[in-house]
């Protein structure tokens, strides 16, 4: 029985366009959805499958606003049975605050009597993109932690991962407890159902508040790239434009 | 002094980690290099062309395979060994990863992907954020300041007068559990032949927009008429859609073809790092106003399996005649 716990974080979806706010610390997301970041979404998928496989049960976690109840619940609809909402201005809080605030969680938890013989994160947040808090739980915790893996699989007492590594498919084996970052691309997250999100209504979530101040994250303030204006020209639209391209390729020597 | 975490294979300091060389220059200081494990030949008298005063050595059996937390001990050690006031590798995986486990062990902040260092006193610096669409002016007070330097934020060049490089080995205390995660073994995976992609003078590039893995057939059969090379964006790789020694951009290679025909990609920023030194950029995508396209010097607006397969017509039309 292995009971995973999983780390969501709710962040804009910009898709193309991004605005600042007026301070420039923050984008301005008056116009934008939201959403999770797809490791996040592959590390949902690979908790629920690993806690169907070792009848365990898979607990999603997030720290945000109230707001981020709206990710927790799309987590709770594809098969996560269990929610903890750290109630927070995650603005305000750097890498380490999240993993400390996490680290409470797990440790209040196991004090109930509730252990995570896995916690499962995404590899980096969509927006702040720090590439640690997984790593910093880890520490927190004092477990072994692997970041970037894309599938697992508990085997005993042991988990083994498969990350992408410099010279192929590198392969952990990892005594439980740990801690493990998610990196796209090793499956497919499922969809949830209209039953599935029912369900998901009607779970509890546990909302906690984060002891002590955060030291933040160091942010100065955020820069929009600087637009140069397009200089294309456009040689056509459609099949019809491939003799153009072909003139093209001939200018500039390289059709051979 | 900088430390910089070099990551190797057998023919060197890869490129990424030469990047690293060339950006930490901006500190205006000395800077060392870290090996973990074995030292490809002839490595002293490359990082000496990059400036590097010493390279230090971390070897023994905790290093035969990959274990990132004992890989952070060894940078630890380093760090003390050379005094930096400045901790940095390439942001590789491996690189953003150790990174995080060093600024854990030193209790220091961690900046992932720099791209830029804008002040030294107090140090400033702009990393990328969501996903690469904007860019975090970040303060780093902490000492030492722990950062990762983005793929490709610069070019990699020797330093203008090369030094000779002290080589040390370091002692590095590595217990048992920094071994609790290491890698147990590696599959092999395809063979990297990202040589040709990054020599072709032609390279046609393919992005999600080829659909599935099945809709690459006249991408690749352009690439050969054009005798030219097949380039990809992460999404292609993640899809498992093409190899990843096909990937372009920040986490892939750098090219600088003499032409590069992006088909179905949007030119997202860490796309862009590795294509942007193309001398021309011919984008064919179905929107006009992806980024490829308002950044590309020649564009065709419209389904890339309609008109790929028009221009391969049309270059074997014109050789038979
Ligand atoms: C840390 C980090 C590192 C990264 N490293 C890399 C990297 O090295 N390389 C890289 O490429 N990306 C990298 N990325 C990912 C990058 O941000 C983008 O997500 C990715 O480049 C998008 O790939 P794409 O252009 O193929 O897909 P999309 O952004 O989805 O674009 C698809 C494009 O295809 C067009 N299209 C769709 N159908 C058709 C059709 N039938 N005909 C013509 N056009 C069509 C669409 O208009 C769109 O412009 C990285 C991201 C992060 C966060
Ligand atoms: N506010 C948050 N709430 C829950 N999980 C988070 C939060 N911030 C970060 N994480 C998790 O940590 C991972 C890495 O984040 P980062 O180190 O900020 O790039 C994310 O993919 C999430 O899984």
């Amino acid at each position: 029985m292995t009971d995973v716990l999983v780390c969501i974080k709710r962040v804009p979806d910009t898709g193309g366009e991004i605005t600042l706010t007026q301070d420039a610390m923050s984008i301005d997301t008056r116009y934008v959805g939201h959403t999770v970041s797809p490791h996040e979404e592959c590390a949902v998928e690979l908790a629920i499958q690993t806690a169907k496989a070792t009848d365990g049960a898979a607990t999603v976690l997030s720290l945000g606003s109230a707001d981020s109840l709206e990710q927790i619940r799309d987590a709770l609809a594809v098969g996560c049975t269990g929610a903890v909402l750290i109630d927070a201005e995650a603005e305000k809080f750097g890498p380490a605050d999240v993993a400390r605030a996490i680290a409470e969680v797990v440790h209040a938890h196991e004090q109930e009597g509730r252990t995570y013989d896995l916690v499962l994160l995404g590899n980096d947040a969509a927006d702040t993109g720090d590439f640690q808090v997984g790593i910093r739980l880890a520490y927190a915790l004092d477990r072994p932690v692997v970041a970037g893996v894309s599938t697992i699989e508990v085997v005993g007492d042991r988990v083994v991962a498969r990350a992408d590594g410099a010279d192929g498919t590198d392969i952990f084996e990892v005594e439980l407890p740990a801690v493990l970052t998610v990196m796209e691309g090793g499956i497919e997250p499922r969809y949830p159902s209209i039953p599935g999100r029912m369900k998901a209504k009607r779970v509890t979530v546990e909302t906690v508040t984060p002891t002590g101040e955060p030291a933040g994250s160091g942010r100065v303030r955020l820069k929009l790239p600087p637009t140069q204006p397009s200089q294309v020209e456009i040689l056509g639209e459609g099949p019809e434009a491939a003799a153009a391209v072909v003139d093209l390729l001939e200018r500039l020597g390289v059709s051979r | 002094m900088t430390l910089v975490l070099v990551e190797t294979d057998a023919t060197g300091a890869i490129e990424v980690s030469r990047e690293t060389l060339t950006f930490v220059r901006e500190l205006a200081q000395p800077v060392s290099a870290l090996v973990v494990g074995e030292v490809p030949d002839g490595l002293a008298d490359q990082l000496g062309a990059y400036g590097v005063v010493s390279l230090l050595h971390a070897q023994g059996t905790a290093f035969t395979t990959y274990a990132p937390a004992a890989w952070a001990a060894a940078v630890v050690a380093a760090k003390s060994a050379s005094g930096a006031a400045v901790v940095t590798a390439a942001g590789t995986p491996r690189g953003n990863e150790v990174m995080a486990h060093v600024a854990c062990r030193l209790d220091v902040a961690m900046a992932a992907n720099v791209v830029t260092i804008d002040g030294t006193d107090p140090l400033l610096v702009s990393r990328q954020v969501l996903g690469g669409s904007a860019l975090e002016e970040l303060r780093l007070d902490d000492a030492p300041a722990v950062l990762s330097v983005a793929g490709h934020a610069c070019v990699a060049k020797p330093a203008d007068s090369p030094v000779s490089t002290k080589v040390d080995t370091i002692d590095v205390q590595v217990s048992d559990d920094d071994l609790r995660a290491q890698v147990a073994r590696t599959e092999a995976g395809e063979p990297d032949e990202s040589g040709a992609l990054k020599t072709a003078r032609v390279v046609v590039g393919a992005g999600r927009g080829a659909g599935s893995v099945d809709g690459f057939k006249d991408l690749v059969e352009l690439a050969d008429l054009l005798g030219g090379a097949l380039g990809v964006s992460r999404v292609v790789t993640s899809l498992g859609w093409r190899p990843h020694h096909e990937q372009v951009g920040q986490t892939g290679s750098r090219i600088s073809p003499d032409l590069y025909i992006p088909c179905g990609i949007s030119g997202a920023i860490q796309h862009w790092v590795g294509c942007s030194s193309a001398k021309t950029i011919l984008a064919i995508n179905s929107d006009p106003d992806a980024p490829m396209v308002t950044k590309a010097h020649y564009a065709v607006i419209g389904d890339l399996h309609k008109i790929v397969p028009a221009i391969n017509e049309e270059l074997r039309r014109r050789r038979r005649a």
